[in-house]
């Protein structure tokens, strides 16, 4: 049953990923493989969808992911009862492991074993992370599906033009980096569809 | 009106203000809950926020469990939760609705070709910002390289990284090999979880806005 599974994916998702919203698309990127119930293409524009709308991404994310799944199984119906059970399935970890911590709070922040379990997850997130950025990178960027497809792999230079522009405005230009991603978004969206991507 | 309703509807309140989440959700919420609310200090928040980033989970989830916790328990921590993911859930659901019959139109999909690139830059801040507080040495260097090479050339669940990254940093600290951060050298054995999440926060605030999630 779909609506059983999407629950124990997110679950495992809400678990696992550490570091907030980001974290969580190497895992949404298993999934995609693992269950097929959406592309990568699809994954990143639900991404863009969720850093565009109000709410924490990896909710918005979740919520996306969760609605779309349900959709193709069930309809329209499916698809908010598949969001609720997504959304619900992510939190759940979060609130047994706070409420867990929030008991031995001081002995929490003072253990040994949690900062050092740590120090070993914050450079694993960050891997994860990168890797799932790169496979966005080759799909929009090179149009390939998997690095072992560098083969058929093909340069579109107005992409790497855009990436390299909004890399810039996002780090390097004082005021305008300050601005809310969204701008950027839309920005994109217009290159987009006046270019032709 | 019941505190459980409060709770509700403030970190409601909160979800609908928050763009992105995570760090830029700091300065609203010490707003509603420490100024208007007084559910907790600053300091308090802070601690919270600190612990929400380095546990699993979404952040500002993780914080709104914390306090509702404080306030009312187990049920206070989960109405608030519910609260926050709430307006994710009807506002989402909205535009996945609209938006799947909006995908098919040509132009959309250019839009959306574009906007993917954008996505690429995005998660690529993410990275370097992560980045800064993560790989301090050259062990976590390691342990970033490994994890990165790997989850790029092998089909593995990201689970195996997270579970054999985490008892990989127990065993090293406990080899006592790590070194200190270098940033902010004063951190030294046992507070440095603490000291870490509040230089990331430091960091985040300074940075807060393009990247910010």
């Amino acid at each position: 049953m779909i609506y059983l599974r999407l629950f124990i994916e997110f679950f495992k998702t809400g678990l696992f990923s550490v570091g907030g919203g980001m974290a969580t698309i190497p895992f949404l990127q298993d999934m995609s493989q693992a269950t097929g119930w959406f592309t990568s293409a699809q994954l990143a524009d639900m991404i863009a969808v969720a850093e565009s709308t109000p709410g924490p991404l990896g909710v918005n994310t979740a919520t996306y992911v969760g609605f779309t799944a349900g959709t193709q199984a069930n309809g329209m119906l499916g698809g908010i009862l598949g969001a609720v059970v997504a959304t619900v399935g992510l939190v759940t970890p979060s609130i047994i492991v706070i409420i867990v911590i929030a008991y031995f709070l001081e002995k929490f922040r003072k253990s040994r074993y949690v900062d050092g379990a740590f120090y070993g997850l914050r450079p694993a997130s960050v891997g994860l992370i990168a890797a799932a950025g790169i496979s966005i990178v080759l799909m929009s960027v090179f149009q390939i599906n998997t690095i072992f497809e560098f083969a058929k792999a093909h340069l579109e230079l107005k992409h790497l033009l855009l990436a390299v522009v909004i890399l810039a405005l996002t780090n390097w230009v004082p005021k305008v980096k300050k601005l809310h991603p969204i701008y950027f978004i839309l920005l994109s969206a217009v290159v987009g569809v006046v270019f032709q991507f | 009106m019941s505190e459980y309703l409060q709770l509700f509807l403030t970190f409601a309140k909160i979800g609908v203000m928050t763009f992105g989440g995570g760090y830029a959700m700091l300065p609203i919420l010490q707003r509603e809950v420490c100024e208007t609310k007084k559910w907790a200090d600053d300091s308090e928040i802070m601690d919270y926020y600190a612990i929400g980033q380095c546990t699993p989970g979404i952040i500002a989830v993780n914080v709104a469990t914390f306090i509702g916790n404080k306030r009312k328990g187990i049920p206070g921590g989960i109405i608030a939760t519910l609260g926050m993911v709430f307006p994710s859930l009807v506002i989402i659901t909205v535009i996945a609705a609209v938006l799947h019959n909006f995908m098919e139109i040509v132009w959309i999909g250019h839009a959306f070709a574009g906007i993917r690139v954008c996505v690429c830059v995005f998660i690529l801040n993410a990275v370097l910002k992560l980045w800064k507080s993560a790989v301090i040495d050259i062990w976590t260097f390691i342990v970033f390289a490994l994890v990165f090479v790997g989850s790029v050339f092998l089909n593995l669940s990201p689970v195996l990284y997270v579970v054999v990254a985490g008892i990989a940093g127990i065993a090293l600290s406990m080899l006592g090999v790590r070194g200190e951060r270098p940033a902010k050298g004063t951190a030294k054995g046992k507070d440095t979880a603490t000291e870490k999440g509040e230089t990331t926060v430091d960091a985040a605030e300074k940075k807060n806005g393009g990247a910010g999630k």
